[in-house]
């Protein structure tokens, strides 16, 4: 709750700040809702379960409708695939919201499976950054983009902690951001689970309420606390996920990044955006005042030498 | 019209064109350049670029827009010195820092016209869908207002040689309210570039990157940034096109370019104890002894150490070459260091992105034509000279200053 009165009170400071100079701030002051967070939905993938099937690539594909991929996807060829001189994975594209990939940490003897998608943030870093709005965060916990306001200036990938929103470059008139929205219009918002967690034969994923999830996650690393990592991703990174991961190996072992921060993204801007209302309001009177007090005794004119020349 | 074309005749005025050897090298960059903007328009970014998912920002916003924004800062920097603190010695350059900062934005906008994916939906964060809790939200009213009001600040050289004495009284009447809010918007955009790299914590190197001083680290060093541009400039300007400049402008440049090397120390001086608090503040000592590191520490020097040594001694000596030579270094460590936050040290974890042989020029085409458009305004109104009463008869006498029987050899390329 104090999180969302604290965007409101940002984006009304913004307002106020925008209200001083241009326009109506009414519009303003209804942006940048966060409503019903806490009972959003969530996904828990446990990566001990996975098997690498890539089944779900498949149900994503078929559900939103996406173009036929280069490999079909019984293909287990693509955890092969590497890009950028053998530094990357695979990683979501406009052609695929989701994709997994195959790690072989030394300490097992089988390798780890890792779905990537949009992790659904609690407070959205793409979501924060667009100046357009293109992004809400439903009540059911999706993040979901309204692609008719998209101007295209990509920040939300810039923002995107887990480099996760990709655009449809080759498009020429109506290029837009192409990312998972947790199957939102079509199976979410009717409270069905997304097309991967329904066709997923292994039961790596789960999906309920983010708060019941967290509980199962707890249960499953006291249960057997040798064969989890104590540590639930997602739980805490940037401020929450509505996706979570559990998994037998440190999770740096597979391409999670473990370096973030625990608050939202919008934080790190927090600072500069509270100093906005107040540039705004002390700067006139600052610097009129330096007009006043450095020009007491000069030409009030602040007409330059040229005019007096051309009057002459 | 005998205006447009510096008062020669239309075959002369083409004569003198075709002999400038630089009109050429122009005229190369338009003739490969120009078909690929097109061509980018017709077939899409992707045709232009890499489509980078990893890189969403490429050479055209971390150059045009990264770069071009605080190398404009001069407007608003010269605009604050003559018109709030009244120091109207700075009167002759003024009007160049107030040009190069209108033409470095509006070319900053051109350059994110071709970045963006949906250019014509430009103003729909202004009309359309509101996102105010967006730093970009901030800096795109903001550019757009302070373009508005640096063209107003402008127009008066426009408005002077087009012969509307009355509208530029107009202008001028306003002059104070357009300064003030142009140290607004500037000190707000400045440092909201800045910020919106606060966005990427983890992907920007921890050296560069600083959650809480990042936007004033751009904010700040804007400042040297702009004053250098202008020293930059009336360098050039003063190199290759002397016979547009009045003595006025020629007979105070010396003076002038010392004291704007003063400001720009301060600022430069500022800046590098703001950027070793950010070090400080985040602890980051370790990261200076790795390979990033080094990159970091040749940025500082070779970008802020050196141009504040040369600029003391020059300042000291009064050897205006050694500050001048100091500017163009300064302008160079903006430049790399805007580069290296959008683009090298981008994504210092997971690959570097080397942009695409047609992005890059594009990106050299677009600031040719910022040359090109400079220097044609440049050579018409009067920002390098002051403008005379009975203007028609004076023009003609200050761009034909050669016999006519020898004008075939003589008249000096110009445009």
């Amino acid at each position: 709750m104090s999180k969302v009165s604290r965007r409101k009170f940002l984006a009304g400071g913004l307002a106020g700040g925008a209200a001083v100079m241009l326009a109506p701030a009414e519009k303003v002051l209804a942006a940048g809702s966060f409503s019903g967070f806490p009972d959003g939905m969530g996904v828990l993938v446990d990566l001990t379960r996975c098997v690498g099937c890539r089944s779900c690539e498949a149900a994503c594909n078929k559900e939103q409708q996406l173009p036929a991929p280069d490999l079909p996807f019984d293909d287990l060829s693509v955890f092969d695939q590497t890009f950028h001189q053998g530094t990357q994975k695979r990683r979501p594209t406009e052609k695929a919201y989701t994709v997994v990939n195959r790690y072989r940490p030394e300490e097992l003897d089988k390798p780890v499976y890792r779905k990537i998608q949009c992790n659904h943030c609690n407070e959205p870093a793409c979501l924060t950054s667009c100046f357009v709005n293109a992004y809400t965060k439903t009540k059911e916990g999706a993040v979901i983009y309204d692609s008719s306001v998209c101007v295209g200036c990509r920040n939300c990938m810039i923002a995107c902690p887990f480099n996760v929103p990709a655009y449809s470059y080759s498009e020429v008139l109506s290029p837009v951001v192409k990312k998972c929205i947790f199957c939102y219009d079509s199976r979410v918002k009717h409270g069905q689970p997304p097309a991967c967690v329904e066709i997923c034969p292994a039961q790596a994923l789960t999906f309920g309420k983010r708060k019941d999830l967290l509980k199962i996650a707890r249960m499953r690393l006291k249960k057997s606390p040798d064969k989890y990592q104590q540590e639930i991703y997602g739980e805490k990174q940037v401020g929450g996920t509505g996706w979570l991961y559990i998994a037998e190996t440190p999770f740096e072992e597979l391409g999670f990044d473990t370096s973030l921060q625990q608050e939202p993204i919008i934080d790190n801007v927090k600072g500069f955006l509270g100093m906005v209302p107040m540039v705004l309001a002390i700067w006139p009177a600052l610097f009129t005042g330096f007009h006043l007090l450095a020009t007491k005794h000069k030409d009030h004119a602040h007409d330059d030498s040229r005019v007096e020349e051309e009057k002459r | 019209m005998e205006k447009l074309f510096l008062g020669l005749p239309l075959d002369q005025y083409i004569g003198q064109l075709l002999r400038n050897k630089f009109n050429w090298l122009l005229g190369i960059i338009f003739a490969i350049g120009i078909p690929l903007i097109i061509y980018r328009f017709i077939f899409g970014l992707g045709s232009v670029t890499h489509s980078s998912y990893d890189y969403p920002w490429g050479l055209f916003l971390s150059f045009g827009l990264f770069c071009m924004v605080p190398l404009s800062a001069s407007g608003f920097m010269l605009g604050t010195t003559v018109e709030i603190f009244g120091r109207h010695d700075f009167e002759p350059i003024e009007r160049l820092a107030l040009l190069n900062g209108l033409l470095g934005y509006l070319f900053a906008v051109v350059y994110l016209l071709v970045d963006l994916g949906q250019p014509w939906r430009l103003s729909y964060p202004m009309i359309y869908a509101w996102g105010p809790a967006a730093v970009l939200f901030l800096v795109g009213w903001h550019v757009a207002i302070y373009l508005s009001v640096q063209v107003a600040e402008v127009s008066t050289s426009f408005f002077e040689w087009i012969g509307w004495p009355n509208a530029k009284k107009f202008i001028r009447k306003g002059t104070i309210g357009l300064t003030v809010s142009g140290i607004i918007l500037s000190t707000l955009h400045q440092g909201a570039l800045g910020a919106l790299f606060s966005y990427a914590p983890g992907k920007i190197h921890p050296l560069w990157y600083s959650a809480e001083f990042m936007w004033i680290h751009f904010f700040v060093s804007s400042i040297p940034g702009g004053l250098c541009m202008v020293i930059a400039v009336s360098t050039i300007v003063i190199k290759t096109m002397a016979w547009r400049c009045d003595d006025t402008f020629k007979d105070n440049l010396n003076q002038l370019t010392l004291k704007l090397a003063k400001g720009a120390a301060m600022g430069l001086i500022t800046y590098l104890v703001i950027k070793l608090i950010a070090v400080a503040h985040d602890n980051e000592w370790m990261y200076l002894a790795t390979g990033w590191g080094a990159w970091y520490l040749l940025e500082m020097l070779a970008g802020v150490v050196l141009p504040l040594i040369l600029f003391a001694y020059g300042i000291r000596h009064k050897l205006v070459g050694v500050v001048r030579f100091g500017a163009f270094l300064t302008i160079a460590g903006i430049i790399l260091n805007r580069l290296n936050t959008a683009l090298v040290v981008f994504n210092w974890k997971l690959y570097q992105e080397v942009p695409h042989l047609y992005e890059v020029i594009i990106s050299i085409t677009i600031f040719a034509i910022y040359i090109a458009l400079y220097r044609f305004i440049l050579n018409r109104l009067p920002i390098l000279y002051a403008w005379q009463a009975q203007p028609s008869e004076v023009i003609v006498t200050a761009a034909v200053p050669v016999p006519a029987r020898e004008q075939e050899q003589e008249i000096p390329a110009r445009a």
